[in-house]
């Protein structure tokens, strides 16, 4: 019962190459499909498949067919011609892992460990829609079930159990979410939107996707800000009219491109008084400041500028990495956790394939397989014959129920191919 | 089991979800926080029966008796400003003062019931219970105040910690102080006139002069200045808190020097 992954990210790929690598739902299926189907050898290449594609990965998740041989090299070409490209151009880009590791790298991408932005949100819903996705397609079966509600379940604990996912990690965010510290629900307030840089934009886009209530444009040229508002579905205010509307905005951005301060304290202590000294957030995204420091001393104005901003984001990011160790263990407790399972699975296959031959090898033929084995240490030797003749004992009294609680063979029995060429056992009798 | 313990476990597990919750943010927790709390609250109500019978009378001769009357209103309104603000990022902080005030009430509660009061009359009982309510109001508007203040440092001051994130947003906590001082104030208003009402009665005169009196008047018209100077003037926001938090210092100055070493007619409430 073997696993593997293929696959590239952002570590190992550009954006270029990734972006031509990438599977849509559609393509996703059809992968998956195509590879569990059978061949014209009347065997498929896998026995289940997922496809798992993000803007920084594409990987395909598979349990291969047991009869199947060279699997990997199969998987290789068929990932490099489903795209159009040589095998070459990926070769230095395409990781595999297998088994324990394969497991293991889901469950960490599926926590966010594995992410360009570490402890992101949005992976753990792509690897539910993957995993939805192939399920309903029929090319999924016990093993990715397993591995993938284990993944599910392993991000779901490292996102509520650490601080893996705590606090924002942009620039932009960091500020809507400041904002909301201070105002609660952004859908009753109104911002001032004074220039347009890519931050400042960004920052628009948060304000928008929380339905702030209106959105006041400004602009040094009245041309600039009707196309400003217009963009962002605002309303324009003209800059010699400025002074006159400070009563309205609770958050102000701003990211001209200005010599000197155009907002100062004198300014805006006479426009807080006007307000009753309502709270004012002021965000100042300009480069040089285009809000005077001394503006952060007014009452109930909470001035924030990149610096600042970028030192939240720095926080977080470190009290992110902090969380790493914790997530790992979590993640290494999900995959101990699958591991035993899978071992129980395969003791169970091994066992049903013993009663399934009738037959079971005696001493003699054990000590004459051994001799074959010529790798093997004398130790080695004697605890395979030992393991051995546990399990043909097991397959002749014991219900294969009991097998699930008895850790200590599992444990033992970690060679599986050998236990099985030991006993005569062919792979995929059952 | 009696059904103070009882009643104490459930705030215990209630507690350790209302911290957990604040790690964690998941709602299952804070629901099932907010039932426990709920299940606590109906069996210490049935424990405060249990000692209101034997007394005949309010519970409040004693000091576990008035703590505990105390520890129970103080649930109960936060439970009542939970739902009404659905906001449970503050039971973190308010069920440990109402877990601390039911243990302190449950381990020093008297073998024998105290003297029965001289007074036993509904409106006694009545004036007692609603000065406890206010008092309970404006303890959680008091660490609603604390966390405003504690919250508007970390946002001026540019240094937001960890679980920063997981409080209320500034508005959120003021808009629920004032909810909590404005069923405070209203409380204590109804309170005073009742124990005007009362001290005509048994002492036939309606003011008395006892410091009691005249310290619950300052505070009814410092929380009174409170809610007004923080709606419309310039003192919204931090010095509003500020005012909230001096008003429940002198409350707690009436609760122990006022009532324990001047006034003549009050002892534990």
């Amino acid at each position: 019962m073997r696993i593997l992954v293929m696959g590239i990210n952002h570590r190992t790929a550009p954006v270029e190459l990734r972006e031509r690598v990438a599977f849509d739902p559609e393509q996703a299926r059809r992968a998956a499909a195509e590879l569990t189907r059978p061949t014209h050898q009347d065997r498929p290449l896998l026995r289940e498949a997922a496809v798992l594609s993000t803007c920084n990965r594409s990987e395909l998740y598979a349990v291969p067919d047991p009869d199947a041989t060279e699997t990997v090299p199969a998987l290789r070409d068929y990932f490099a011609a489903f795209h159009g490209l040589s095998p070459v151009a990926l070769a230095s880009s395409l990781y595999v892992h297998e088994d324990a590791d394969a497991v293991r790298h889901l469950f960490r991408v599926a926590a966010g460990l594995d992410s360009m932005l570490l402890g992101e949100a949005e992976i753990l819903g792509q690897v539910r829609t993957a995993y939805q996705r192939a399920f309903a397609n029929g090319t999924t079966g016990p093993v990715l079930n397993r591995m993938f509600q284990g993944a599910l379940e392993a991000g779901r604990r490292v996102r509520s159990q650490t601080g893996l996912g705590a606090g924002p990690m942009s620039v932009a965010f960091a500020a809507v979410k400041l904002a909301e510290q201070i105002f609660g629900r952004l859908r009753e307030c109104t911002a001032l939107i004074v220039g347009a840089g890519t931050v400042g934009e960004q920052l628009v886009e948060h304000l928008r996707n929380r339905k702030i209530r209106n959105l006041l444009v400004a602009n040094r040229s009245w041309e600039r800000a009707c196309a400003l508002a217009a963009r962002f579905h605002g309303e324009a205010v003209r800059w010699d009219e400025l002074s006159q509307i400070w009563s309205r905005p609770d958050i102000v951005v701003t990211s001209l491109a200005v010599r000197e301060p155009w907002l100062t304290r004198a300014e805006l202590e006479t426009a807080m008084a006007a307000r009753g000294n309502r709270p004012l957030f002021v965000i100042d995204l300009g480069v040089p400041r285009n809000v005077e420091a001394e503006v952060g001393t007014l009452y109930n104005v909470y001035l924030y500028n990149l610096d600042s901003l970028a030192e939240i984001v720095k926080q977080n990011r470190r009290a992110r990495q902090q969380e790493i160790p914790r997530a790992e263990q979590i993640v290494e407790e999900h995959v101990a956790r699958f591991e035993a399972w899978r071992a129980a699975a395969e003791m169970v296959e091994l066992l049903r394939s013993l009663r399934h031959q009738g037959t079971a090898p005696d001493a003699a033929a054990l000590d004459q397989r051994l001799e074959r084995m010529h790798d093997l240490s004398p130790q080695e030797r004697r605890d395979l014959r030992g393991i051995a003749e546990e399990l043909l004992a097991l397959a002749r009294l014991e219900p294969e129920a009991q097998l699930r609680h008895m850790p200590a063979l599992r444990e033992r029995v970690r060679r599986m191919d050998r236990v099985r060429d030991l006993l005569g056992i062919t792979k995929g009798t059952v | 089991m009696p059904t103070s313990t009882a009643a104490l476990l459930l705030y215990a597990v209630s507690l350790a979800l209302y911290l957990w919750l604040l790690y964690t943010n998941r709602s299952w927790m804070g629901f099932g926080a907010s039932a426990l709390l709920a299940g606590g609250l109906l069996l210490h109500y049935f424990s405060l029966m249990e000692r209101a019978r034997a007394l005949d009378s309010v519970p409040y001769q004693d000091l576990p008796g008035s703590l505990s009357l105390f520890a129970w209103l103080l649930a109960l309104t936060y439970l009542g400003l939970e739902v009404f603000h659905r906001q449970r990022s503050v039971g973190a902080f308010v069920v440990p003062v109402v877990f601390v005030l039911a243990l302190f009430s449950t381990l020093f509660a008297p073998q024998q019931p105290p003297a029965p009061p001289e007074t036993h009359s509904t409106l006694f009982a009545l004036h007692v219970t609603l000065n406890i309510l206010a008092y309970s109001s404006f303890a959680i508007a008091f660490v609603l105040s604390v966390i405003f203040l504690l919250q508007n440092r970390m946002l001026r001051g540019r240094a937001p910690g960890r679980t920063f994130w997981r409080f209320p947003a500034l508005e959120l906590l003021e808009r629920m102080s004032r909810s909590s001082v404005a069923v405070g104030l209203l409380a204590l208003l109804a309170g005073i006139g009742l124990g005007l009402v009362v001290s005509r009665d048994v002492r036939g005169q309606l003011w008395s002069n006892d410091p009691k009196e005249i310290v619950s008047v300052v505070i009814l018209l410092g929380y009174a200045a409170y809610l007004w100077l923080g709606r419309t003037t310039t003192w919204r926001g931090a010095r509003a808190s500020w005012l909230c938090v001096i008003n429940f210092v002198v409350v707690l100055f009436s609760l122990t020097i006022v009532n324990l070493y001047w006034s003549k007619f009050h002892r534990y409430f």
